[in-house]
């Protein structure tokens, strides 16, 4: 047997396997056909494709496949914003809203270095795991622990703890997923619109004394920020001040006030 | 093996020649899809299914198409597209009728297709020299043993999952540890089963 023989042999061995296999298998996908909505994929192919889960479904296919059905409104994608909004719309025939500002998160407390600890602590990297230990290793109950449970949160990496151990939110990367909000353990983390621009960075409910023996930038109740505001846009309750956003013009009177400098611009 | 009985090559293929735990074939599906019992019966019934089909078809394939014709050294490519095209086929079905195991068996399922355990199978079948019913039955027994561990490992790492576990160790090595305490006991049958 020469070798050509063997080659055509080999060729039609193969071959004609690969052809049975063949006719075996496109009878096979026709008996087991899955109809699939091709808007899914439509859909699917709009979004950000990040599976961040910020919907509240299981990544961005559970996602398309539920707005197809109706179950979740076109709104539902907190990453992609107006932008995907509208294009779901026009895939779908939807009526689109109007854009809505972008929020961002915004971190209510300065403490990080500037707050005194109770004790050192050793152990687990985590806010959560020093939580346990006596409600964390600083003196004020409510203030950040540093050890960037927000951070690892972040499926977009726009969050890094800065030199203070606070951490820090690239406006940048951050997509308003919300997914760092609910990470903290001490609620310190809010979105607010960007035209928000005046925040109390503090979240101390601590009485002044206490507030002032610990950290050197807690709100400590003094209400000057409330007196000398013009637009009588803040309220102290429990020792800590709160701005009303729908009556701050942002004049800024407050944070020259503040003895504390809790009262900031946002960046 | 002495003796070639149905029965022994059957025990043979479960407990003592296990392929994960004892031959270490298929490692991926074994610590891929045991984090839950249900996924792991799933793919413990795919792979089965497919190996049984795997040692039928190759069987024929080997000895009347390539056999006859001397094209013995094509094995190997023939056995591959034979798995590979089975796998396809427990892939419609499954997606067809279950749907919701098919979302959490993901990239495991095709990876069946490459599974050194499917593909060890058939060519110890060969090296065996089984017959056609030999070679059905040492693929169900394979196909058993692979499912009885991933079933053994799912409840491991099920329980294991609400045990406090020191966090450098939480995750994939901790379900190597217990693939170690698993593979103990399997290397066991050796002597309780004279061969």
């Amino acid at each position: 047997m020469n070798t050509t023989t063997i080659l055509i042999q080999a060729i039609a061995a193969l071959g004609g396997l690969a052809m049975v296999i063949g006719i075996v298998l496109v009878m096979a996908s026709k008996v087991f056909k899955v109809e699939t909505n091709p808007l899914v994929d439509e859909v699917l192919d709009v979004l950000p494709g990040a599976n961040c889960g910020a919907c509240g479904y299981a990544g961005c296919g559970e996602f398309a496949e539920q707005v197809v059905e109706d179950n979740a409104p076109i709104t539902g994608c907190p990453l992609g914003g107006f932008e995907v909004e509208e294009k779901i719309g026009g895939i779908l025939g939807k009526e689109v809203g109007g854009e809505e500002e972008p929020e961002y998160p915004i971190v209510h407390c300065k403490g990080g270095t500037n707050c005194t600890d109770r004790f050192n602590y050793i152990g687990v990297e985590d806010c959560k795991a020093v939580m346990l230990l006596s409600e964390g290793e600083k003196e004020c109950n409510y203030g950040c622990m540093g050890r960037g449970t927000c951070v690892r949160a972040c499926p977009f990496g726009a969050i890094i703890i800065d030199e203070n151990k606070l951490p820090k939110i690239n406006n940048n990367l951050c997509t308003s997923c919300g997914l760092c909000v609910a990470s903290c353990p001490n609620d310190l983390i809010t979105l607010s619109a960007i035209s928000e621009k005046v925040h109390v960075l503090c979240n101390s409910h601590d009485k002044g004394k206490f507030v002032k023996s610990v950290c050197s930038t807690g709100c400590i109740g003094c209400k000057l920020c409330a007196k000398v505001c013009p637009e009588d846009a803040i309220k102290v309750t429990k020792f800590l001040a709160e701005i009303d956003p729908e009556k701050c013009t942002a004049c800024g009177d407050c944070i020259e006030k503040c003895p504390q400098n809790t009262i900031e611009f946002r960046d | 093996m002495p003796d070639n009985s149905l029965i022994n090559i059957f025990l043979d293929g479960v407990f003592i020649e296990n392929f994960i735990l004892i031959q270490f074939l298929g490692l991926c599906p074994f610590l891929g899809v045991t984090k839950e019992t249900r996924s792991a019966l799933g793919m413990s019934a795919a792979v089965i299914f497919v190996m049984t089909m795997a040692s039928a078809v190759t069987f024929v394939v080997a000895s009347y198409l390539l056999g006859p014709m001397n094209l013995d050294f094509l094995e190997l490519i023939a056995f591959i597209v034979v798995i590979a095209s089975l796998v396809q086929l427990v892939e419609y079905i499954i997606r067809k009728h279950l749907p919701p195991l098919y979302k959490s068996l993901g990239i495991y399922l095709p990876l069946i297709a490459s599974n050194c355990a499917v593909l060890g199978l058939v060519l110890l079948n060969r090296m065996e020299d089984f017959s056609f019913v030999e070679g059905i039955v040492f693929g169900i027994a394979a196909g058993i043993g692979f499912g009885i561990v991933m079933v053994l490992m799912s409840a491991v790492r099920e329980r294991t999952g609400l045990v406090r576990i020191p966090s450098s160790i939480k995750g994939v090595p901790y379900a190597f540890f217990a693939a170690t305490m698993l593979s103990m006991a399997f290397v066991n049958y050796f002597e309780v089963i004279p061969i």
